[in-house]
């Protein structure tokens, strides 16, 4: 089973490259939700049944998979915009820093000691590289939108990263954390569409009018 | 010593049947008949029966290349294991006097190709180096997962290693190598998506522009040399990706030339499927293949 | 009674919620001000044993931050009835709502013994400032929201992945995972120490972004710019205050791991940083309340030295905690009325407010001396109690440099400050309808009277208070 999990856990980071790579954001959203259908099946498959875990992979699968994505596609509609331009750092070098980024989680998670029964699992180097290559899509982007896109890579890490305590941490926070998940990009959605409508364009790059002069 | 005569008979006759089974699958795959399988065999013979015409301008760099090309590649060919049997030449670090040996042949085309003093085939050497820096690194990054996994540093020994053959517990590095070298091999072998080999316009060109120049005997060379290298890449692939080994010795001839034909099925439909990339996209993709390979590399490495 | 702290906030902003009438709903915030301050007193005089299965108890950490909060909160909240009736043309549902809510959460943070609770009343508290930082919906506003949204989600993001690690930690050493601070402080000396350093690296991020830690401040100048001074005085005065207490309570299960060096090393680091940061960028700046933003980042570098030296200078340090928010609550209101007066935030365009509003220029002026640590305000006895500690235990370059970035902010906040106050009248300076009001006056005012008082006098039963906070942060020292 712990093998499934590992194969999981390499597919998600696949996607994340993806969302590094590309430059539609359609493509994006639909890479971040399959990340996140991903990762809530994987409580499934490496703890044992109980209605507690199937009530979280539920909630994680709709919320992530469908909720969130629906509500970045409609302000994407909203916003008629398809296309990213070129990141701050040009697609070439955000790939290679994201290759970086990999490496040193890695070599990062090697120096952590596991416990007893997580020896050799991904977990530990998939969370930190997943959010490693989040802040990347939120620190390099331009369009509001890519950068509430990184963020939920982000969220994804730590999310991979909580499995680990699925036994621990009680319900309530976890369903807190997924509540404010939600909150959070919906309040983000809202501001996209005011920043649409105050600077008719999503360029975060406009966001300049206040600096120290 | 069978299996080694064998081995030469493979690599000498049947590395041009491969670009005629990619053509017949995208003939297929629009609609038209297209050409006889052996068409390519039709077409070598024809070519060398031909006479050749030299520019005044070349030297004898322009004379070598595709000599020195067809010599490097089969020499290749020579260390690379055809299913599960040992390679002719076995030594340990053969691994590294292959890649050397695609680079020679590399340099003596791109060399060729400027001897000739003409602009358009300058323009396919520069694009053919720049693109071989990135992909290079994706085929050492396979070779050192490969080490890793096998513990050799012969090609023999590290694609006949049990646990390179072990889908099951390795299966997610494997994979990523597999589609590493699979971009790889498209780009080393000038196939839609980096390079339309049917194209006529020469300034989108990479590969063909380089042997604008060549024709009769020493344009034959250089299209059974294209064919060999596609074989042997093709050879590697299809080790890692469909490992299998058994007891009979037909059967794994066999299942060996069968891969290699269903390998050359897949690089069509591909073909067929995609469309060229632009120019400035290539690199991306070649940067994809190479993290790709780095991916698996650091998945073994653990 | 202290989940009752954080319900009847809560039901508060229900309250206002419903009330359709605009003039008549700010009348909330103080009274539930009101109910909030008088059961803070009591909760704090007669500390309850815990309740919620041990998952919300008030200690003297706590107390200390609801003795700092609920004051802060009261005075904005009767400033807020003033304020309000001044901007009349906007509806204040979502302003009142949201101030409640965020006294709500900032409660339950400080009773919180979960890290994963209080974790989650800080996100809330987060969530819940993003609007009233876009109450004047214009693009300025909004792109501050934008960048505070964006930068404190990371934030928040880090500092939850840093709670997961000190679980986790747990796991390793073989216990069972717990997230509850007094285990984890009695288990401390087992937990695994790589885990605990990426842990305590992680929230200080994380929580640091919260508090405006430099490098991480970059939202402060904006969201403290662009939101009116009510806000801002809730965001530096009661936020700070919040996210410091996540920070303390981490902090607190390091410190009881045993081997202190990094945790020190890392907090003093980022503290001078934070003031260096912020002594440069107050030397040239042009709008008074991002000034106020960079003297709130500078204070949060002060409290994150004296975290890190702690000894003899850790009593000083909480009780500079304890005094920023009312000194800034003075600032940011005071700062909020020259604002109206003037209709503008540049310090070229405002001088000689102490002619035209002499209350509130008045009170900015002494909310400067107050903040720069001028006797006989309270802050000089925390800030010398700091510097004189960190000697005493036989520090030097640290001190020095502390003092050295001090100076410095001193003279880049009395170059725009003192004009400010004392400059002849400019002509072409705008001059709206707004006057001084007991409402808008009065708060500043009394906070102001608490910072002159505790400078002369500190009441034993809080040096009481403090000083046993202190004792949790250190153990036995």
């Amino acid at each position: 089973m712990t093998q499934l999990a590992d194969q999981l856990l390499v597919v998600v980071l696949l996607l994340n490259f993806v969302v590094l790579a590309t430059s539609r954001l359609s493509v994006s959203i639909r890479a971040v939700a399959l990340q996140g259908i991903l990762l809530g099946f994987l409580p499934s498959i490496i703890h044992t049944f109980s209605w507690h875990l199937a009530a979280i992979s539920c909630g994680m699968i709709i919320v992530k998979g469908l909720l969130i994505p629906f509500l970045l596609t409609r302000a994407l509609q909203r916003l008629l915009v398809q296309r990213e331009p070129e990141p701050f750092l040009g697609y070439l070098a955000t790939l290679l820093a994201g290759a970086v980024c990999m490496a040193v989680s890695f070599v990062f998670a090697d120096r952590l000691p596991l416990a007893a029964g997580h020896q050799g699992l991904l977990f530990v180097p998939a969370a930190i590289a997943t959010l490693l290559i989040g802040l990347l899509v939120l620190v390099t982007r331009r369009k509001a939108v890519s950068q509430v896109i990184g963020y939920l890579v982000l969220e994804n890490g730590i999310f991979i990263f909580g499995q680990l305590l699925t036994e621990a941490m009680p319900m309530m926070v976890e369903a807190g954390v997924l509540l404010d998940l939600l909150v959070g990009i919906f309040v983000m959605g809202i501001v996209i569409g005011h920043i649409k409508t105050e600077f008719s364009s999503v360029d975060t790059s406009r966001l300049t009018a206040l600096r120290d002069t | 010593m069978a299996d080694y005569v064998l081995h030469i008979l493979i690599l000498l006759l049947l590395p041009p049947l491969l670009p005629g089974v990619i053509a017949r699958t995208k003939a297929i795959c629009s609609g038209r008949t297209g050409a006889p399988l052996l068409q390519n065999y039709y077409d070598l013979a024809r070519l060398w029966s031909k006479g050749t015409v030299f520019s005044t301008a070349t030297t004898w760099v322009f004379r070598a290349g595709p000599l020195v090309g067809l010599a490097a590649i089969l020499t290749a060919g020579l260390m690379m294991p055809f299913g599960s049997h040992q390679a002719p030449i076995v030594f340990s670090g053969d691994m590294l006097l292959f890649v050397y040996l695609f680079g020679l042949a590399r340099f003596f085309t791109m060399a060729a190709a400027l001897d000739t003093g003409s602009s358009f085939e300058g323009m396919g050497a520069a694009r053919e180096a720049s693109f071989a820096c990135l992909a290079e690194p994706a085929l050492l990054f396979t070779l050192l997962t490969l080490t890793k996994l096998s513990g050799t540093y012969s090609l023999s020994g590290m694609l006949a290693h049990k646990s390179v053959m072990n889908l099951l517990h390795e299966g997610a590095a494997l994979l990523l190598l597999a589609g590493g070298l699979y971009v790889v091999i498209l780009a080393e072998n000038c196939r839609i998506p980096f390079d339309d080999p049917t194209t006529h316009l020469e300034l989108t060109m990479i590969h063909e522009v380089m042997v604008l120049d060549h024709s009769g005997p020493l344009f034959g060379t250089v299209l059974y040399g294209a064919a060999v290298k596609l074989f042997v890449l093709g050879a590697l692939v299809t080790h890692i990706a469909f490992p299998f080994s058994s007891a009979s010795e037909i059967l794994d001839w066999g299942v060996f030339i069968l891969s290699q034909l269903l390998l050359a099925v897949v690089i069509g439909l591909t073909e067929s499927l995609m469309a060229r990339l632009r120019l400035t996209r290539v690199p991306h993709l070649l940067m994809v293949a190479c993290i790709l390979t780095a991916f698996a590399l650091l998945l073994v490495l653990r | 009674m202290v989940p009752m702290l954080i319900i009847m906030p809560l039901v508060g902003a229900g309250v206002a919620w419903l009330v359709p009438d605009n003039r008549w709903r700010p009348w909330l915030l103080p009274v539930t001000g009101l109910i909030h301050i008088f059961l803070t007193i009591d909760l704090v005089s007669y500390p309850p044993q815990a309740s919620l299965g041990g998952w919300i108890r008030l200690d003297s950490l706590g107390s200390l931050v609801l003795l700092a909060i609920s004051p802060l909160f009261l005075a904005c909240a009767f400033y807020s009835v003033g304020y309000l009736a001044y901007r009349q043309e906007r509806s204040n549902r979502t302003l009142c709502m949201g101030l409640l809510v965020c006294l709500g959460a900032m409660s339950l943070t400080a009773v919180a013994r979960h890290l994963g609770l209080l974790w989650l009343a800080l996100e809330t508290t987060t969530l819940v400032m993003a609007p009233l930082i876009y109450f004047n919906r214009n693009a300025r506003s909004l792109e501050a929201t934008w960048k505070y949204m964006l930068i404190c989600s990371v934030g928040i993001a880090l500092a939850l992945l840093g709670i997961l690690f000190m679980a986790y930690s747990t796991m390793v050493a073989g216990q069972e995972a717990t997230l509850l601070i007094d285990p984890l402080v009695a288990a401390a000396r087992h937990l695994s120490p790589a885990w605990l350093h990426a842990s305590f690296v992680f929230i200080l991020v994380g929580f640091g972004t919260k508090i405006g830690l430099a490098p991480l401040h970059t939202w402060k100048p904006d969201a403290y710019g662009e939101s009116p001074g009510l806000v801002g005085a809730m965001l530096s005065g009661g936020l700070v205050i919040c996210a410091f207490l996540g920070l303390i309570r981490v902090y607190q299960v390091c410190l009881a791991a045993g081997d202190t060096s990094f945790y020190r090393d890392a907090l003093i680091v980022m503290g001078l940083i934070s003031t260096a940061f912020a002594a440069i960028f107050l030397v040239r700046q042009n709008d008074f309340k991002r000034m106020l933003a960079y003297s709130s980042v500078e204070h949060v570098g002060i409290v994150v030295i004296g975290l890190g030296l702690g000894r003899g200078a850790l009593f000083a340090t909480l009780l500079h905690l304890l005094l920023n928010g009312f000194a800034k609550g003075i600032l940011f209101l005071a700062a909020g009325n020259i604002h109206r007066s003037y209709n503008s935030k540049r310090c070229d365009m405002v001088h000689g407010v102490l002619r035209r509003l002499p209350w509130s220029g008045g009170l900015f002026l002494a909310g400067f001396f107050a903040v720069t640590a001028s006797p006989p305000f309270a802050m000089f006895i925390s800030e010398f109690g700091i510097v004189s500690g960190a000697f005493a235990d036989g520090h030097t370059v640290v001190p020095v440099l502390l003092l050295l970035c001090l100076a410095v902010a001193f003279m880049g906040m009395a170059a725009n400050v003192l004009p400010m106050a004392f400059g002849e009248r400019l002509r072409d300076s705008e001059r709206t309808p707004y006057r001084d009001s007991l409402l808008t006056v009065g708060p500043p005012l009394m906070l102001a009277a608490l910072l002159l008082v505790f400078g002369l006098w500190l009441p034993a039963p809080l040096v009481r208070i403090i000083r046993d906070a202190g004792m949790i942060l250190e153990g036995m020292s």
